[in-house]
């Protein structure tokens, strides 16, 4: 019997050459306290550069399309509001906004400024998280603090309105749970004052810091040409130096009245990230001032009864006497439920990350026949690799934080 | 708007023009360069935070106070003659997402109704405390409280039956 031949220790090291420039395959997550979630990224390392990455996805697959098959158009918001998780209210907003752009109904006034205020203060909380938690894995860590302090008062606002933190289900179609209480703006306003402060704070911590300014400059780039085909939307896209922004190319809820700019940054990099966000926050905050100023009186919920159930009276019953009983039981019973038409509609919104868009079909009944999201992360995340190669392995921290990549959106 | 334009202005944004703002941002990376003044400021602003308010609480010595109208635990309405309000139409059961309401109805023993719960059974587990069935209950029979701490050492005790909703 022939003995197995045996590579001798001098060419083994010839092939391997030094162990500096040793490819080797590390695994990023899903468990990685930087990725924020559970993702996985398969890098593929020589030394300290990255010379390929692989992603993979479905850690957090909720099937919450399919779920949503099985639920009432109304009963749809309970599954947006499990989708992304920093801003649940944006994703309640968007999911109301597809179904009434289908059947055709323009919400009140008053619904419409409600909305706007909570998109805004969602953003608002999306955004001063994300910033924060950018500055958190390059080192900086009392900013993640204080923006965890503004997320809390926001929360507060948050459960004084719609009565949870973070399952609000406050959308119906056609309107709202129900209207805001009387020390709404109040709160809103102490916020904003607050939040502006700290903001201020924020950036006065972060704009000169040479170790943030030195892990965010130039890293993790994309072209503006890559970033368009692959469909990134949202800060990232408008760090990239173009203006789109949803609220400004297809209006929805009367954003076309409230006087704001879409910032934009050169570079695409990190840092142009970071400063798109913070300016951002700066018109979220100028929204809801305005919003706030013209909040006009009124009902909230369109004064359709097939589509709004009526408002109940002071022993908290139907009014209109049966007439209102009958629109109210139409509502939820079996086989009956809102008159949707037949028919598909795609309607986005512009969520903190991108563009969210919902592309809903119907069938005539009382359930979606399809429910299809568009997540932002996604399509941002799809980007991701070509960003990370050639780049160090420290830079997909700061990469996959300046994505604000949330799981549960990501892979629905 | 000027003043709105004021109020929310990124401080990166330079103000003012000229020779003033050039000898302003000159001074400004001097003392990023010279290093001292900057872990000044930066102690500085620690102990400005450390006076602040706490944004914590010591959580099982004082309680978090829920605001009105949170969507808390479930409750079943009395009427003023002790009798519960349900009738038993099963709106609620039927507008809830999560599906965890559970009812066997039975003919009313009185005269003003035509149906009374026999069992009202809902998974506590199962609820996502979204308040549809609040909404859809054209009787307030139920009704949503601020309660949400509650403990339980088995999965049985989480599905909470008519006497105890009633009681809630």
């Amino acid at each position: 019997m022939d003995r197995p031949t045996r590579i001798p220790m001098e060419i083994e090291e010839q092939v391997e050459g030094d162990l500096g420039s040793k490819r080797m395959v590390v695994n990023f997550g899903p468990q990685h306290p930087a990725t924020h979630g559970t993702l996985r990224a398969i890098l593929e390392i020589e030394g300290e550069t990255v010379t390929g990455i692989d992603l993979e996805i479905g850690y957090l697959h909720s099937g919450f399309e399919k779920i949503g098959e099985y639920r009432t158009w109304n009963q749809g918001v309970v599954i947006s509001d499990r989708m992304n998780y920093l801003s649940p209210l944006c994703n309640n907003v968007g999911l109301s906004c597809a179904i009434e752009k289908l059947m055709g109904i323009e919400v009140t006034p008053r619904c419409a400024a409600i909305r706007v205020i909570l998109y805004e203060l969602s953003r608002i909380s999306d955004h001063i998280i994300s910033v924060g938690l950018q500055a958190m894995d390059l080192g900086a860590f009392s900013v993640m603090l204080w923006s965890f302090i503004e997320r809390e008062k926001l929360y507060d606002i948050f459960e004084n309105v719609t009565g949870a933190r973070l399952t609000t289900s406050y959308t119906r179609v056609g309107g709202l749970l129900k209207d805001v209480p009387d020390d709404f703006e109040d709160q809103v306003r102490a916020f904003m004052v607050s939040g502006l402060k700290t903001l201020r704070e924020m950036e006065g911590m972060l704009n000169t810091n040479r170790i943030f300014i030195d892990r965010c400059k130039g890293v993790n780039a994309i072209s503006a040409e890559d970033a368009v085909s692959y469909g990134v939307t949202g800060p990232l896209l408008r760090a990239c130096g173009i203006a789109y922004d949803v609220r400004k190319a297809h209006p929805y809820l009367g954003y076309e009245q409230y006087d704001f700019e879409v910032p934009t940054e050169t570079g695409g990099d990190v840092w142009a990230r970071y400063r798109v966000r913070v300016r951002e926050l700066y018109e979220s905050f100028k929204i809801v001032d305005q919003a706030l100023t013209r909040l006009p009186k009124g009902p909230v919920g369109v004064p359709v009864p097939e589509v709004v159930i009526p408002t109940k009276d002071q022993g908290n019953k139907p009014n209109g006497g049966m007439e209102g009983l009958i629109y109210h039981f139409k509502n939820y019973m079996y086989g009956h439920g809102l008159p949707v038409p037949v028919g598909e509609v795609y309607m986005a919104t512009e969520a903190p990350n991108g563009e969210l868009g919902y592309y809903l079909i119907s069938d005539g009944g009382p359930k979606p026949w399809r429910w299809r999201v568009r997540p932002p992360s996604l399509y941002n995340y799809q980007g991701f690799p070509g960003m990370c190669r050639g780049g160090l392995v420290s830079d997909v921290v700061a990469g996959l934080s300046s994505l604000n990549i949330i799981a549960g959106e990501l892979d629905r | 708007m000027e003043s709105m334009e004021s109020t929310y202005r990124s401080p990166e944004t330079p103000r003012g023009a000229g020779v003033g703002l050039r000898l302003r941002s000159w001074l400004a990376r001097l003392s990023i360069r010279v290093y001292l003044p900057s872990i000044a400021a930066g102690l500085a602003k620690t102990m400005e935070w450390m006076v602040r308010p706490k944004a914590t609480l010591e959580y099982p010595e004082v309680q978090r106070v829920s605001r009105k109208g949170y969507r808390g635990e479930h409750r079943l309405k009395k009427d003023d003659q002790g009798r519960p309000n349900c009738v038993a139409c099963f709106m609620c059961a039927t507008a809830c997402p999560a599906e965890c309401i559970e009812i066997v109805a039975m003919p009313a023993p009185w005269p003003d109704r035509d149906k009374v719960p026999v069992s009202f059974r809902i998974d506590m587990l199962k609820c996502i405390y979204c308040g549809m069935c609040e909404e859809a209950c054209p009787c307030d029979a139920i009704e949503l409280t601020p309660t949400y701490t509650r403990v339980a050492t088995s999965r049985d005790e989480k599905v909470y039956d008519l006497v105890k909703l009633l009681s809630n």
